[in-house]
């Protein structure tokens, strides 16, 4: 009991003098078993009953005279025993309020007199009296930490003296040493269930209570705050002498429907402290295992709010963070989590997580969209598919990585961010240009901005400033959302909430620098095909093509007002080429007039210009219509003459309109006949930009299915330039190589420069891949060059070289096969 | 308010040709066709000379424009017929005309707008003062208006905008929310904003160099602290209302 007592039961921290017990479930089990234990005693021991007590245990009682009936005399406000001590004295003594007991059979009766107060009585005793053994039995049985000498000193006395009272401490000391195992065994059980909270657990609770606090009626809580803003580097608020307590950190808690809750976070659990301004520690409530239980015992509006929150769970991935983070507290706290997150968050985390995965496995294809090589590539070196769509894919937007860093601080952006979005909302237009500009100064660039643009809403606030008449306010937003949606997420969010449309109606605005900046933003917004679909349908693409309709091509010095021009025109040719991704806006586009103003532009000389509206030729060059248009509207001139332009994007995207145009026979020849064959070869030099060697490899490969223009690559030295390619290639390189090879090898000589250049063990080396389009030009290209009796021999011989004799042979069968079709 | 709404009626009756041919306000004008203009030959020789003169001196506006401008200086004073009906434009007129023609509505920015056209400080605007004024106001270079919003933000002309009067100018422009615990907080919040954005010396006001830094850093930034030249669709309204008749004669 001793050992139970001052361990195990639960002490009030506060005072070091006269502890109270706390009412915790803990010490409530411990004291109804010593009631239990006493209320037998006298039934159970009859004869230790009886034994008195060495000194008296003493205590401040409520019970008042009136409950002592039988077996007690009342005098006034004295009640005594009747039964007596040898020397005389009552067992049982009440004077004014105080308790004094000598017997355990009076404490039995006291306790059954007692009735439902007998808790409280068995409390303030076991208050009063801190060792009530040594009471009971005497200072030499006293509990003392280690080692328990009283039993062997017992023992002794026994053997020595045959003392019957000496026997009867003895049992009795038994007897309570059984109750203290009993009680510090039960007291275990009930520590093993307890909760261990930690720092952790408690700040991400607390972040994932913020979230959902705030103005308004659907917050779960008003308000939540730390008292304390410092935290100490074990992640504990508390001051250092209250952690010694196991205390964490407390919090004020402003819920809807009561007061404000002033609680501390210890180890144990959650409880009510006597909190207002300086925090008084005591404990004043329960301890429960965490702030949401806790809650919801006190705030019915919590726990209503809390159930509605699980809608905007799913709205908003941002929290996903946080749920992912909880997931793993609560698996850390075992059996903590028959909470309300059960309820939501659970299947939360899988949706989350399952979003997450479709993403990674977006991120897989990524893709520059507009290259889509493999795709053009394949099939059997025909080019039927290139009729489809080029690019259009079901998501073919390149998806940056989301990184999530596991960190659920707050970035020092998100305040100044939340700052400024104050003005935002709630400022006259003066003082919201003032917060546009001054958000500007923000690395927008970054993801932690964007996200936090987003997350504290500001995404709203700012297509809400599009809808206005303010053009500065419009112009200040723009310039912002142009930047944040570099961002997936921001794409995605801006779409959401409507922004396209309303872009698409700024277009229309008078002023310039407005509508620049908007259709920069479509263009960015617009790189996944449900906003693509929306431009459209808004009538965008018609009025992008009109950013395009101006007065000034051509010219080379350029008035400010002509330049103005330019940038509306290269604006409007940005959000074309995003929106040239899908099928149905390539032929809005050449519906609203695009086709004569993008060969207008084509004339121009500034690559800034040049490069969009080439980008969106070759992105329609997959259209039949756009290949007829570009050939016959002498397009095919100006795509030559840039194919010598000093920017490989520019020049990337000249080859890979031709690489998609020159399938008709008409264009190969415009191609020979402005010039264009030797740029394609002299690009081949370029090999360390694969995405322009890919386009031009895959020019020159539709080039030389007309025999005049083989006979010009040859005379440029190209066929030589693009053997010594066919090694360390991607296979979209290779496919285009391989396929221009197969065309040259149509003519003699040219399989003898092949052969003479060692062309050929590096294509038998192909043979061995897996690619199906590679593989069915790389046939087509040995077999061609089978023809030749000297090339047979060094094509055996490389397949000899191989690693396996059938396969070799099912290769020559597959050539021989190939050149006799 | 109506009465200026009348004014302009008269100038530019209704039914005028929707003629959108102003283009921008840094366009150079082509010269009306000759001099063989009845309407303005019969036009006192006084007027015609103060045009004459100040179409050279006004440099955004032709001849012509100047001469619409006058007509219409002369038109809004009659129409007011104040004490100052001779000598221009006081200070309600030209608040109300601003805010009629140009839907301006802070006070405190429109009186620093008349003072920044007052050029002579005599609380009356000239015609002089008017067509000068006005070139800024509609087709001022980016120099002219950083310039010109400068003088106006400049509450006491001590050449540097302080942080008290930015906290006059934008003590207005946060709407009034309940449950802030002090308004003058957010305002002086936003002042500090608006330092940090603007003040590169770092001396805690705005100096022209600061301002003008700042401005072509970030063109919004030229009416910071309030709007003190009309937006486009107003200037272009009023340039339409106001010369249009100029090419019909």
């Amino acid at each position: 009991m001793g050992a139970a007592l001052a361990r195990a039961a639960q002490w009030t921290a506060a005072g070091s003098g006269t502890g109270t017990l706390e009412i915790t479930p803990l010490n409530e089990s411990l004291l109804n078993q010593i009631i239990k234990f006493a209320e037998d005693f006298s039934t159970r021991h009859p004869q230790e009953a009886a034994f008195v007590f060495r000194e008296p245990l003493e205590w401040k009682t409520q019970l008042g005279c009136s409950v002592f009936e039988e077996g007690y005399e009342i005098h006034g406000a004295t009640v005594q025993s009747e039964a007596k001590g040898k020397d005389g004295q009552p067992l049982l003594l009440l004077t004014a309020s105080t308790l004094r007991v000598r017997s355990f059979d009076q404490l039995s009766r006291l306790l059954q007199i007692a009735m439902e107060k007998k808790l409280k009585e068995a409390q303030a005793c076991l208050e009063a009296n801190r060792d009530p053994i040594m009471k009971i039995l005497g200072p030499e049985c006293g509990t003392v930490e280690g080692e328990d000498m009283s039993m062997l000193h017992l023992l002794e006395k026994v053997k020595k003296d045959d003392d019957p009272e000496t026997e009867m401490k003895m049992k009795i000391c038994l007897l309570l040493h059984q109750l203290d195992l009993q009680l510090l065994s039960s007291s275990l059980k009930h520590i093993s269930q307890d909760v261990r909270l930690n720092p952790a657990a408690i700040n991400n609770e607390v972040n994932l209570l913020k979230n959902f606090s705030g103005k308004g009626e659907d917050t779960v809580l008003e308000s939540l705050e730390y008292t304390s803003d410092y935290m100490f580097f074990n992640g504990c608020r508390a001051p250092p002498w209250r952690q010694v307590h196991g205390e964490i950190c407390y919090l004020v808690i402003k819920p809807h429907d009561t007061d404000p809750l002033y609680i501390t976070c210890s180890t144990a659990g959650v409880f009510l402290n006597g909190g207002k301004d300086d925090i008084d520690y005591e404990r004043k409530s329960d301890v429960y295992k965490d702030i949401v239980t806790f809650l919801r015992e006190r705030s019915p509006r919590f726990v209503e709010n809390m159930a509605k929150q699980e809608y905007n769970f799913f709205k908003e991935p941002t929290y996903e963070k946080n749920y992912q983070r909880m997931e793993v507290v609560d698996a850390k706290v075992s059996g903590q989590s028959q909470n309300l997150y059960d309820l939501t968050e659970k299947n939360v985390c899988e949706k989350v997580k399952s979003s997450a995965e479709r993403r990674r496995s977006i991120d897989k294809k990524k893709l520059e969209p507009s290259m889509k090589w493999k795709n053009t590539g394949k099939t059997s070196g025909r080019f039927e598919d290139i009729s489809e769509s080029s690019s259009e894919t079901e998501e073919d937007e390149e998806q940056p990585v989301h990184h999530q860093e596991g960190n659920t601080d707050l970035p020092s952006e998100y305040w100044g961010i939340q700052k400024l979005a104050k003005y935002l909302k709630g400022g006259n237009p003066t003082a919201t240009v003032i917060a546009l500009c001054s958000m500007r100064d923000f690395n927008l660039a970054q993801e932690t901005c964007q996200l936090a643009i987003r997350d504290i809403g500001c995404l709203e606030v700012l297509i809400n400033l599009l809808d206005t008449e303010e053009i500065k306010c419009q112009i200040g937003s723009l310039k912002i959302l142009k930047e944040i949606s570099q961002n997936t997420l921001i794409r995605h969010a801006i779409a959401d909430l409507g922004g396209l449309q309303i872009m698409v109606k700024i277009l229309d605005s008078p002023d310039k620098d407005l509508k620049c900046l908007a259709a920069e933003t479509i263009a960015n917004v617009a790189r996944f095909k449900q906003a693509r679909r929306t431009v459209r349908q808004h009538g965008g693409i018609k009025r992008l093509v009109g950013l395009l309709e101006c007065i000034s091509v051509g010219s080379t010095s350029l008035t400010p007002y002509q330049s103005k021009d330019t940038e509306i025109a290269r604006c409007g040719a940005l959000a074309l080429w995003s929106c040239s991704k899908s099928t149905k806006n390539k032929e809005a586009i050449r519906k609203a007039g695009g086709i004569p103003l993008l060969a207008r532009w084509l004339c121009s000389s500034h690559a800034n210009i040049l490069t969009p509206v080439v980008g969106t030729l070759q992105e329609c060059a997959s259209e039949p219509s756009y290949r007829l248009a570009i050939r016959t509207e002498g397009m095919i001139e100006n795509l030559v003459k840039n194919l010598s332009s000093e920017h490989e994007e520019l020049q990337m995207h000249c080859a890979s309109a031709i690489f998609k145009c020159a399938e008709d026979k008409e264009t190969r020849d415009l191609v020979r006949q402005h010039g264009g064959l030797q740029p394609l070869s002299v690009l081949l030099g370029k090999s360390e930009n694969k995405q322009l060697l890919a386009a031009v490899t895959g020019a020159i490969w539709k080039c030389a299915i007309s025999g005049e223009n083989v006979s010009k690559f040859r005379e440029y030295k190209a066929i030589e330039a693009l053997v010594g390619l066919l090694s360390d290639q991607p296979e979209e390189v290779l496919v285009n190589i391989v396929g221009a090879l197969g065309e040259c090898c149509q003519e003699q000589i040219n399989r003898t420069i092949i052969r003479k250049c060692g062309g050929i063990p590096p294509l038998v080396k192909l043979l061995t891949g897996t690619d199906q389009a590679l593989l069915v030009n790389v046939t087509k290209a040995v077999g061609a060059c089978a023809t030749e009796p000297e090339n047979m021999i060094t094509i055996f011989k490389c397949c000899m070289l191989g690693t396996c004799f059938a396969f070799s042979f099912y290769i020559c069968s597959q050539i021989l096969n190939n050149s006799l079709n | 308010m109506i009465k200026i709404a009348l004014c302009f009626a008269c100038v530019c009756p209704a039914g005028v040709t929707k003629r959108r041919g102003l283009a921008g306000p840094a366009a150079a004008r082509p010269r009306c066709q000759g001099s063989g203009d009845a309407a303005a030959m019969s036009r006192k020789r006084q007027r015609q000379q103060l045009a004459d003169s100040l179409g050279r001196s006004a440099k955004h506006f032709n001849k012509r424009e100047v001469e619409r401008l006058i007509k219409l200086f002369d038109t809004l004073v009659a129409e007011s017929s104040s004490r100052f009906a001779a000598a221009g434009f006081d200070r309600n007129m030209f608040r109300d005309t601003l805010h009629s023609a140009f839907g301006m509505t802070d006070d405190m920015i429109m009186d620093r707008v008349f003072r920044t056209f007052d050029r002579d400080n005599d609380s009356c605007i000239s015609v002089v003062e008017w067509v000068e004024g006005l070139s800024v106001f509609l087709r001022g270079t980016l120099e002219e208006r950083i310039k010109y919003c400068f003088e106006v933000y400049d509450l006491n002309g001590d050449g540097y905008i302080s942080r008290e009067e930015m906290f006059q100018m934008l003590k207005n422009s946060l709407l009034k929310q309940p449950s802030e615990e002090d308004p003058d907080e957010g305002i002086k919040d936003l002042v500090d904003i608006a330092l940090k954005k603007m003040d590169y010396d770092h001396d805690g006001k705005l100096s022209f160099m600061d301002f003008e830094k700042a401005v072509r850093d970030e063109n919004l930034l030229l009416e910071a602290f309030g709007p003190c030249l009309p937006d486009i669709k107003s200037s272009m309204a009023f340039e339409q209302k106001t010369f249009q008749e100029a090419y019909k004669l």
